[in-house]
């Protein structure tokens, strides 16, 4: 039995741009199953950033309805929002965005410590979330002690300590040379595979895209063609 | 979210910039420390002013002739002598009164063999000492008796004592004044300089009788001293005083009293308001640059939360809601200044004890104003927290994640 963890329909978004209104999704309609890896595809400026930002619960739509593990999200409020991107949302970022002048084991602990979790397993957890990406004997390195291949694992082990239902990348492999970005691929194809993670990844190059067992572009604003 | 993951949070972003949050707190611990030092100096002050009118006799009344009018004349204050021994002796009677000291006094100049010094001689009895609260460093006071029978004793200031005898012991020695030879019995203790600036040590104190009527040839006295029980019994007794003595002196309901009657107390109470007012002057003088101190952690605040923004976004998107990150901020500025309170307390308290050790000011540590400059130090932290602290929390989690 498959459970839809994104179901999104009819989004649209407008914003200001230094004062001209850019509608930046025009009626998206998307749905994503658990345990699928989707890779959502477009050019710069074709609203991929935006969606990901409604899709992380980072911003609201103007517009359509949004369901995360069957919970309408366009009805709640700043708090309930931040519930949801602790508990059932975990992002990685193009550049990262570890806590700067902070430890490895003290970045992947932080969203546990808004959960609320205690710190004996808050370092139990995390301990073994780096070990899973393969940095457990780089547990008290800083992000400047680490390459980008190392701190982007960081940032993966930060987005699933807290078990989300979906993994948000952006960009995962934007600013790494092909070795690293191949590695960082495999690994999360393996969480997809092994551990049933769902992942929804952001990317404007074909070869990584690929990876994926499905593919949306977005053009213009709208889900143009699927595969 | 609870408070030990939160001060955990504030605890962790103030060490990763040590150096920045000590010189935060400085401002702090300047404020902290000069409040304490300066409300030590102004609560020093206020007890020196204590003890000197306690030494002074602060619950005494001092009872002079007054100004009488005759004729259409109005002569001097002073100048009649309406004031007699038995007036003294009826006012030991009044309830609250301790004890009662006639005195009469002249300027005489003293001899002892070749030396000779210019002072003056006052009359008394032996509850002299107790009403100036004035014992003595050598040998004893004279007696009621020696008062009854007029007889030629008498007891030194320190001031005379050295004049005239120099290292020398006067006890047992004679010293001659207007040709009376009087037989030294003791010497009264250092007093220094009044709070009128006279010597007051530079005195020879004799029976009241054997300068009234062997010195000066009167028979009233100049002036009756009255010690009473404290200081709210001073007040109702200078009103029975009066009463008293208007009944005494056969004063009709008309005329004025013949007599003036200060009270000490009076002058304490002055003296206190005026040192009060000097503590809270310098206490608010330091509590600007407690004050200070707050905006500079203000300013770092804003610094830092701009410096920050990045950070906060991430903190966001990782959960965080808008009240975590504002208790974190404001949990950053509040023990920013409470650091800087109790560092300054410490400072404040030094500097005190080596001001009192180096200098001439007396200084006395009050904890009524350590607990005010802590609590206000920790004020000032959480007011010009708030501020940073709220404008962190308001920032919009995508334009955050977006600062470079």
């Amino acid at each position: 039995m498959t459970r839809e963890i994104i179901k999104i329909e009819g989004l649209h978004k407008t914003y200001a741009l230094d004062g001209v209104q850019v509608h930046a999704l025009r009626g998206i309609d998307l749905v994503l199953e658990q345990g699928e890896y989707l890779a959502i595809m477009g050019p710069s400026g074709s609203g991929k950033s935006t969606l990901m930002n409604i899709i992380g619960c980072l911003d609201i739509a103007d517009a359509g309805r949004y369901w995360l593990n069957g919970q309408d999200v366009t009805q709640l409020s700043g708090g309930q929002l931040a519930q949801i991107r602790n508990r059932e949302l975990g992002f990685v970022f193009q550049n990262f965005n570890l806590l700067p002048r902070t430890t490895a084991l003290e970045n992947v602990e932080t969203p546990l410590i808004y959960a609320g979790i205690n710190k004996r397993e808050r370092r139990s957890r995390s301990e073994e979330m780096l070990k899973l990406v393969g940095l457990g004997e780089r547990l008290y390195h800083l992000p400047n002690q680490l390459s980008g291949g190392q701190q982007q694992r960081v940032a993966i082990a930060r987005a699933l300590v807290t078990q989300p239902s979906l993994l948000l990348a952006d960009e995962p492999t934007g600013n790494m040379d092909s070795a690293t970005s191949a590695e960082l691929l495999t690994l999360l194809d393996k969480l997809n595979t092994e551990q049933g993670l769902t992942i929804a990844l952001i990317t404007h190059e074909a070869d990584v895209a690929a990876r994926a067992q499905r593919m949306v572009i977005l053009r213009d604003g709208r889900l143009e063609a699927s595969s | 979210m609870n408070w030990a993951a939160v001060l955990h949070l504030a605890l962790m972003a103030l060490w990763r910039n040590k150096s920045r949050a000590m010189l935060t707190t400085l401002g702090v611990i300047i404020g902290v420390a000069s409040v304490i030092a300066m409300v030590s100096i102004g609560a020093g002050a206020q007890k020196r002013i204590a003890e000197q009118l306690e030494s002074m006799g602060a619950n005494t009344l001092v009872i002079r002739p007054g100004s009488v009018t005759r004729g259409g004349v109005r002569t001097g204050m002073g100048s009649v002598t309406s004031l007699m021994r038995t007036d003294a002796e009826a006012v030991r009677d009044i309830t609250g009164v301790i004890a009662v000291s006639p005195a009469v006094r002249t300027s005489v100049q003293v001899r002892y063999r070749g030396a000779n010094w210019g002072t003056v001689v006052e009359g008394v009895t032996p509850e002299y000492i107790s009403v100036r609260n004035w014992p003595l460093t050598e040998g004893e006071f004279f007696t009621e008796q020696h008062v009854v029978s007029a007889d030629h004793v008498c007891v030194l200031g320190q001031t005379v004592a050295r004049e005239l005898f120099g290292l020398a012991s006067p006890i047992g020695e004679t010293i001659v004044m207007k040709g009376v030879a009087c037989q030294v019995r003791g010497i009264l203790s250092v007093k220094g300089a009044s709070a009128w600036g006279s010597d007051e040590d530079d005195r020879v104190v004799a029976p009241l009788t054997t300068v009234q009527r062997k010195i000066m040839g009167i028979d009233y006295v100049d002036s009756i001293e009255v010690q009473t029980a404290g200081r709210e019994a001073t007040y109702q007794v200078m009103g029975e005083v009066k009463k008293l003595l208007r009944q005494r002196h056969r004063l009709l309901e008309d005329q004025p009293d013949d007599f003036r009657v200060f009270n000490r107390a009076e002058l304490a109470k002055t003296s206190e308001e005026s040192a009060k007012v000097f503590t809270w002057l310098l206490g608010s003088i330091a509590s600007v640059s407690l004050l200070v101190g707050g905006i500079g952690i203000m300013n770092i605040m804003l610094v830092s939360v701009t410096e920050r923004t990045r950070e906060i976004g991430i903190r966001m998107a990782l959960g965080a809601r808008r009240r975590d990150i504002l208790w974190q901020f404001l949990l950053e500025a509040l023990l920013l200044s409470a650091a800087g309170g109790v560092i300054g307390i410490f400072f404040g308290l030094g500097g005190a004890v080596l001001l009192s050790r180096f200098s001439e000011f007396p200084v006395s540590v009050t904890p009524w104003s350590i607990v005010l400059a802590f609590s206000f130090a920790a004020l000032v932290g959480i007011f010009f927290g708030l501020h940073p602290a709220r404008k962190a929390s308001r920032l919009q989690p995508i334009e955050a994640l977006r600062y470079e």
